[in-house]
């Protein structure tokens, strides 16, 4: 069985009108890398929160459908057991962090598995060595600018090193260079550790090169499922109004040229290696 | 007009954040600010409407120095929409929020109405007319500033970091709305560090690092220059890595828009 499966899965919210997310059927395999994506409200982060048992056990609400992750039937488990498995790291970090120091924070989740202190210790170093914020471990995390916050809240996710990460739209307030040393680090452990990761982003020309599978939403629904090139050159992505990667893009539009290139680009390598070939008619 | 001569800010903590900044910003002019998390740009645009005063140096506004003049006059002529828009919304209805600097500025009801039904409609916002701004989501609420900024007409507008969390839609509203500002002659200064929604806008583009300008020029320019690029903490716009790729063949490597690119490699196709 996939690592997280849901069947016919919708949510609507206590004060909602009409589910949040609606008839959701997909499966996401052990070692995914999946980018989740979508207009604002489509349901992203209403999803992300069932992953990690938020919804139902803390948002209430009504659940309809089936959703297992890592083993558990969500719907059933216990919130802190799902946690082991799971790490989330919110859209809005300042709702994440509420310890007095970035190291407390950091260290909160390790403590609370009863992680012997010397392995803790190095945990929570590493973690903020890969985040690039060792520097603020003394600090207040409530006192940190929106970019630092963002870091912080990956760290405590990073330092529990779970089977399966969900990145909320983790680096919107960071800068283009620091948000590329993030995904640098997921999609590393992602590789190397087989960590499934799904992360939340809009900005495609960054996070796609990383995926194997793409997730595409629209009004709580789920309208393209699938291999990243694919997805991405689908005509639905684009009038949904995806923003997907300029190197497909490029692609699309010197079609509508007659010139075909030998397959979909879907970062900076692909297109250029597949333009040389038509300027070195190779 | 604004005049920012060679000036320095220190925060009351000690941090020098604004060390020598000298920079004009022409009536008419499109300005992208981009640079690191911490460089100094949203401390550099507060001076512009005079809410932060230089610790050294003068800025002046069509020839007024911000030392001389109140922030409330100085805000008919420069809206400023803050990257928090939490920051800036207090009213209880978007329609007060919206109409308030006009109330302020004291118009007569009748132009306060038509210039709040103009601005919402624009941001596509009348159906939460009588809702409160605390009830939408972040992107709404900033375009609930965003209308309030404009509803008040001002000639420089400032948008600090105006595309965070925005979708891609959302964007492509921004910049039509940025180009409907341009149309109308008015100033607009983005700071931003979001290279695409630069790279398809093409604005002049000023770079800082560390509480410095450390480079001023078209977009174009700007962005395909790996070494400046970077040392900003920027990546640049994925049709220029393209390009930089190919650059042993002889193409161009200035090329930022995807549009511009078919051009330029179809043209260069035919030369081959
Ligand atoms: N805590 C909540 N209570 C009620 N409705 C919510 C809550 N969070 C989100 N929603 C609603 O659920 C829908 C999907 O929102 P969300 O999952 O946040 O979308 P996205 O993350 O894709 O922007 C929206 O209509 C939103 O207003
Ligand atoms: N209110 C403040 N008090 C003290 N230091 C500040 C304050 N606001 C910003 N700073 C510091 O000033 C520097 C520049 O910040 P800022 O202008 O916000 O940068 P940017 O907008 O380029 O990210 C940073 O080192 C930041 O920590
Ligand atoms: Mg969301
Ligand atoms: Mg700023």
């Amino acid at each position: 069985m996939a690592l997280i499966e849901t069947e016919n899965l919708s949510f609507t919210y206590p004060s909602g009108m009409k589910p949040a997310v609606e008839d959701i059927s997909i499966s996401i395999e052990k070692g995914d890398f999946v980018v989740l994506t979508g207009p604002s409200g489509c349901g992203k982060t209403t999803l992300c929160r069932c992953f990690n048992g938020l919804i139902p056990h803390f948002y209430g609400g009504k659940l309809e459908g089936n959703i297992t992750v890592a083993g558990y039937n969500v719907a059933k488990c216990l919130v802190y057991e799902l946690a082991r498995h799971v790490g989330l790291v919110f859209q809005n970090p300042e709702n994440q962090l509420f310890a007095l120091s970035v190291e407390k924070d950091v260290a909160f989740g390790l403590e609370n598995c009863g992680m012997p202190r010397d392995d803790m210790r190095k945990r929570v170093d590493w973690a903020l060595q890969m985040t690039g914020i060792e520097e603020l471990r003394e600090r207040a995390p409530h006192e940190l600018s929106g970019g630092q916050q963002q870091r912080v809240a990956i760290a405590c996710v990073l330092a529990m090193q779970p089977e399966v990460m969900v990145f909320d739209e983790p680096t919107s307030f960071l800068d283009p260079l620091g948000a590329q040393k993030i995904f640098e680090v997921i999609n590393d452990l992602n590789k190397e550790l087989g960590i499934t990761v799904i992360l939340v982003e809009h900005r495609l020309d960054l996070a796609s090169r990383y995926a194997n599978h793409v997730i595409v939403m629209n009004e709580g629904k789920i309208v393209l499922d699938g291999e990243p090139h694919k997805v991405f050159n689908s005509e639905r992505a684009r009038l949904i109004g995806v923003g997907i990667p300029k190197a497909t893009r490029l692609y699309q539009i010197l079609r509508e040229n007659g010139l075909k290139l030998s397959k979909v680009p879907i970062n900076s390598e692909e297109a250029s290696q597949f333009l040389r070939k038509i300027l070195t008619h190779d | 007009m604004i005049e920012v001569k060679d000036v320095y800010f220190t925060y009351p903590n000690g941090i020098g954040a604004l060390k020598g900044v000298s920079i004009t910003i022409q009536n008419g002019d499109f300005v992208a600010i981009m640079g690191q998390n911490g460089a100094g740009k949203t401390t550099l645009v507060k001076h512009f409407n005079g809410l932060l005063k230089p610790t050294k140096g003068k800025v002046l506004v069509d020839g007024v120095n911000t030392r001389d003049i109140s922030v409330a006059r100085l805000a008919r002529k420069v809206g400023f929409v803050f990257q928090n828009p939490d920051h800036q919304l207090f009213c209880e209805t978007v329609e007060d929020e919206t109409s308030f600097a006009l109330k302020n500025f004291g118009y007569k009801p009748n132009i306060i109405e038509r210039r709040v039904t103009w601005a919402l409609n624009l941001l596509s916002l009348t159906q939460y007319r009588k809702t409160s701004p605390f009830m939408l989501s972040g992107g709404e609420r900033k375009r609930v500033a965003l209308a309030s900024v404009l509803a008040s007409d001002p000639k420089i507008v400032i948008l600090d970091e105006p595309t965070i969390g925005q979708d891609h839609q959302q964007k492509e509203k921004l910049r039509q709305f940025i180009t409907q500002l341009r149309a109308q002659k008015k100033t607009v200064v983005i700071v931003t560090h979001d290279v695409e929604f630069v790279a398809e806008c093409n604005p002049r583009v000023v770079l800082m690092t560390e509480g410095k300008i450390v480079a001023d020029g078209r977009a174009n320019k700007i962005l395909t220059n790996y070494n400046l690029v970077t040392k900003a903490s920027l990546v640049p716009p994925q049709v220029t890595q393209i390009f930089m790729k190919l650059s042993d063949l002889g193409l161009p490597t200035n090329v930022i828009d995807v549009y511009e690119a078919r051009k330029v490699f179809l043209n260069s196709l035919e030369g081959s």
